[in-house]
């Protein structure tokens, strides 16, 4: 992975009729890595992939693909290929020439084009299946035809919107080693589009958490996942315990009736919100609770199978906590959160 | 009580008067008198008739392909405009369609009147006058205009409902909007076009009141024959053996049809 | 150049509108020419539409062919939705060749519908033009409210009857309450359908009346003598009831859809 910007987009927004798809999006994205646009439905994040491709104009901002202004160019003649999201083969294709259709428009010789597909159908592991219909081929199957139709053409950026959707559970996430696997050996930069928190961490070198429009925070999944920069980050990614909480001093935040030590300083402001993961919250017994820990009252146990999901309510909060030891309902138990699990973030303006 | 009985009635109408007229035409194509015998069908076969049969077939097929160039287009740019100007646009090309077709036929018998319109242009511009009526083009433009909106309805059925993401793919893939139009959108419109072709081809074959009114009777195509056989002539067999021949005819178009329809590569609508 | 694209397209489409039109056109036009001719206008005048109404034959005419089509559309309406009930639970051998001979209607050009119908009628001795006219709507009719309402059975999933039955109905009722109204859009479709091909139908009714004229043998007749202004007149009338017609259904349902859409955009900013 280069240092190279492949791709920049400065101040671009899109409207559509009043309503701002996006706002002044600003973002780079490095020369072979694997970016994640995560966010829930509606946060611009599909319109970006599409500004990109070249299927929608931006209301303002600038778009530069390998430091050249996309404005005027159409999607025809961009070095970006696409992976739909109900993957749009051609019905009236069979699998080879389907694949193959980009390279027929761009009129290289039979053999190299034969060459370059049956090579692409043996990566993603579809040899024999050149003759057949598509409408036959199951959802993976076609999924993976789509990947090869647009990576046969060797394109500078690989834009991929929401692929993996259709498709079942185990399914999809052999799917998301296997194009993590791709996109590695073939060093082509991936643009990946989804709202699957799980899946944009396992699968970026970066993501780019968006909401309404705006981006909310850009990093890899270890900085988005452990130092979430505000509320919406933390609560979208893995699951969190949010309360309200106030700055005492340096290093001191009072919440949930109690004072802790934390890390965090210079917030300047009092209050603040506090997110703990619920992972990072012990459930001790109630008598040895001690500076950063309070008492509470079990509400509900699920199995949840790699771990138990225990609500335990302190008086001021419903706290939600992933740990293997098992409870009883009803149990009086204490929580203990050490300091660097405390995050402190700015409330919203 | 078994749901299948409530198809019971219609069974015994259609038994009785779609199946049953079938038979007749087989029957009183095939015997004379109550004797089984080929002679109807060998008069049908005559070189005249045949000839007739031929003109017809033709004149169909150039009406077919006149109306597919020219309905093409129309049915393809309807599907690209913005809803509220299409709507628009669609009522308007839709609302001859719904006058009666004879109606319209007759329009044409006023405007390429001896004395019509038409001409009446022609001698205000000193162009000499023209006998436009009474001629194969009268016809064939009457079996244009009657048949145009059959050829566009089911196009642009099928062209409003096509995925747009499959343009977008091609246009992804390097494909200018020209390439994009004949390697995408073209094949994916062919159940249309092949529905197209159905509604014009077939009944273009059999009409006789366009060529009555627009041709004067001076062209007599395979319709006015069979009509003549019946009403005038009263023979029921020579009649009918033509109609058996037309109805091969049919059939062996249909069949071919299917065959295109399958390669298509998609599945048979229903009747849109 | 996207402007000279757009003109090439406006263009085509209003020589298409043209070439549609125009001779609809000058029928109206010549509807209100107080001489015979089709040439040259001589004045403004109405005598054609007096004379139009008072002309018995047609307005006979057109109650034959509205009557027609509003009773042959609604039994084919009924007995086309019981049987594609019926076709729908069908096993497959007798479903398809039911299928196949449905289509013989449809398929067939209506000049072999007309003279077989006809034959049958002599050999069945059915006499009175009028009722054989009815029958043979009906019959034509009957396959295209199956085919409209078919692909809506099918795509009715059978998960709403077994619904209904499971929360106490009869088979029947649960056909009535549920299953009809599920693909009401099907036999609407279809009805307007048989109505329009029942008001439009010549070859059909030229073959198995017996001297009584619908509207289409009507004008064939006058027609096939020359032009006729009384038929301008007609035509102008048709066109006017025509187009009113499809502007209020079309404006309807935009209206329908606008609001569709607007309370949709409302739900959205509320949640």
């Amino acid at each position: 992975m280069g240092d190279k910007h492949l791709i920049e987009l400065f101040d671009v927004s899109k409207d559509y009729e009043g309503d701002a798809a996006l706002r002044h999006i600003n973002l780079y994205v490095k020369d072979g890595e694997f970016l994640t646009l995560l966010g829930p439905s509606g946060c611009g994040k599909t319109t970006m992939l599409r500004i990109i491709a070249g299927f929608v104009l931006p209301s303002s901002g600038k778009v530069l693909l390998d430091g050249a202004d996309m404005a005027r160019i159409p999607p025809y003649k961009r070095r970006v290929n696409t992976v739909f999201q109900k993957y749009a083969l051609f019905p009236h294709l069979n699998v080879f020439d389907n694949v193959a259709f980009g390279l027929k428009i761009k009129k290289l010789p039979k053999a190299e084009i034969d060459s370059r597909v049956r090579a692409m159908l043996e990566l993603v592991n579809l040899k024999g299946y050149e003759k057949r219909g598509v409408e036959q081929l199951s959802g993976g199957q076609q999924q993976r035809v789509a990947i090869a139709r647009a990576l046969v053409n060797e394109p500078e950026v690989l834009l991929l919107d929401e692929p993996l959707g259709a498709l079942d559970l185990q399914l999809r996430k052999d799917m998301q080693v296997e194009l993590k696997r791709m996109q590695q050996r073939l060093g082509i930069t991936f643009i990946y589009v989804t709202h699957d928190q799980e899946e944009a961490l396992t699968m970026s070198d970066t993501i780019v958490v968006m909401k309404e429009g705006v981006i909310q925070q850009i990093g890899t999944p270890q900085d988005v996942y452990n130092e979430p920069r505000n509320a919406f980050v933390a609560d979208f990614i893995g699951e969190s315990n949010i309360l309200p909480g106030v700055m005492e001093q340096e290093y001191m935040v009072s919440f949930a009736g109690g004072n802790f030590k934390c890390v965090d300083k210079g917030f300047g402001e009092r209050d603040v919100e506090v997110v703990v993961r619920p992972e990072d919250v012990d459930i001790i017994p109630a008598g040895r609770v001690g500076e950063n820990g309070m008492t509470g009252v079990v509400k509900s146990v699920l199995f949840m199978g790699v771990h138990y999901e225990i609500r335990v309510d302190t008086g001021d909060h419903l706290w939600q906590v992933h740990t293997t030891d098992l409870v009883d309902i009803g149990e009086r138990v204490g929580l203990e959160i050490l300091p660097d699990a405390i995050h402190i973030m700015r409330k919203p303006a | 009580m078994k749901r299948t009985v409530f198809a019971y009635p219609y069974v015994v109408w259609m038994l009785i008067f779609i199946f049953a007229p079938m038979l007749l035409i087989v029957y009183y194509a095939f015997t004379a008198d109550g004797a089984v015998t080929l002679e109807n069908l060998r008069g049908a076969l005559d070189p005249m008739y045949l000839e007739v049969l031929l003109r017809s077939v033709w004149m169909a097929l150039r009406a077919t392909v006149a109306c597919l160039l020219l309905g093409y287009p129309v049915a393809y740019l309807l599907s690209r405009m913005k809803k509220s100007a299409a709507s628009i646009l669609s009522v308007l090309f839709v609302v001859p369609m719904w006058m009666n077709f004879l109606l319209r036929t007759y329009a044409w018998q006023v405007l390429l009147n001896a004395n019509g319109i038409l001409n009446g242009v022609l001698a205000a511009l000193g162009l000499p006058q023209q006998s436009f009526l009474y001629t194969e083009g009268a016809v064939m433009l009457g079996m244009v205009y009657n048949f145009l909106p059959f050829m566009v309805l089911p196009i642009h059925t099928v062209l409003s409902k096509m995925d747009r993401s499959h343009i977008e793919a091609a246009s992804d893939l390097g494909a200018n909007p020209v390439q994009a139009f004949f390697r995408v959108t073209l094949p994916l419109s062919m159940p249309g076009v092949i529905s197209g072709i159905t509604m014009v081809f077939i009944p273009s074959i059999t009409t006789f009141a366009i060529s009555r009114l627009l041709g004067g009777g001076k062209f007599v195509m395979y319709g006015d024959l069979i009509e003549n056989q019946f009403l005038l002539m009263q023979d029921w067999g020579s009649g009918s053996a033509l109609s058996f021949i037309l109805l091969v005819l049919v059939l062996i178009s249909m069949a071919v049809m299917r065959r295109a329809e399958g390669e298509a590569g998609q599945e048979g609508g229903m009747l849109w | 150049m996207k402007k000279l694209r757009t003109f090439f397209k406006g263009t085509y489409l209003g020589l298409m509108l043209c070439f549609l039109y125009a001779p609809i056109l000058v029928l109206i036009v010549y509807s209100f020419n107080s001489s015979r001719t089709m040439g040259h206008w001589t004045g403004f005048s109405l005598s054609w539409y007096a004379a139009l109404f008072h002309d018995s034959m047609v307005m006979e005419a057109l109650t034959v062919t509205l009557t027609i089509a509003v009773l042959s559309a609604a039994v084919a309406t009924v007995i086309g939705t019981a049987a594609a009930i019926g076709i729908h639970s069908m096993r497959r051998g007798p479903r398809v060749a039911v299928e196949n001979i449905s289509q013989l209607p449809i398929v067939n050009p209506d000049l072999v519908t007309g003279i077989s119908l006809m034959m049958l009628f002599a050999f069945m001795n059915i006499k009175g033009g009028y009722v054989r006219m009815l029958i043979a709507h009906i019959t034509f009719n009957i396959p295209y409210v199956i085919f409209s309402v078919m692909p809506k059975l099918k795509q009715s999933s059978n998960a709403l009857y077994e619904a209904a039955l499971d929360l106490g109905c009869t088979p029947l009722t649960a056909l009535w309450r549920v299953v009809l109204p599920d693909i009401m859009p099907g036999i609407v479709s279809g009805f307007i359908l048989a109505f329009t091909l029942s008001l439009d139908d010549f070859v059909v009714s030229y073959f198995t009346t017996q001297g009584v004229q619908n509207l289409s043998i009507y004008i064939y007749s006058i027609a096939r003598k020359g032009i006729n202004p009384k038929i301008n007149a007609l035509s102008t009338l048709m066109f006017v009831a025509v187009l009113t017609l499809l502007m209020v259904v079309n404006l309807k349902s935009i209206k329908e859809e606008h609001k569709a859409a607007a309370q949709a955009k409302k739900a959205e900013a509320r949640s």
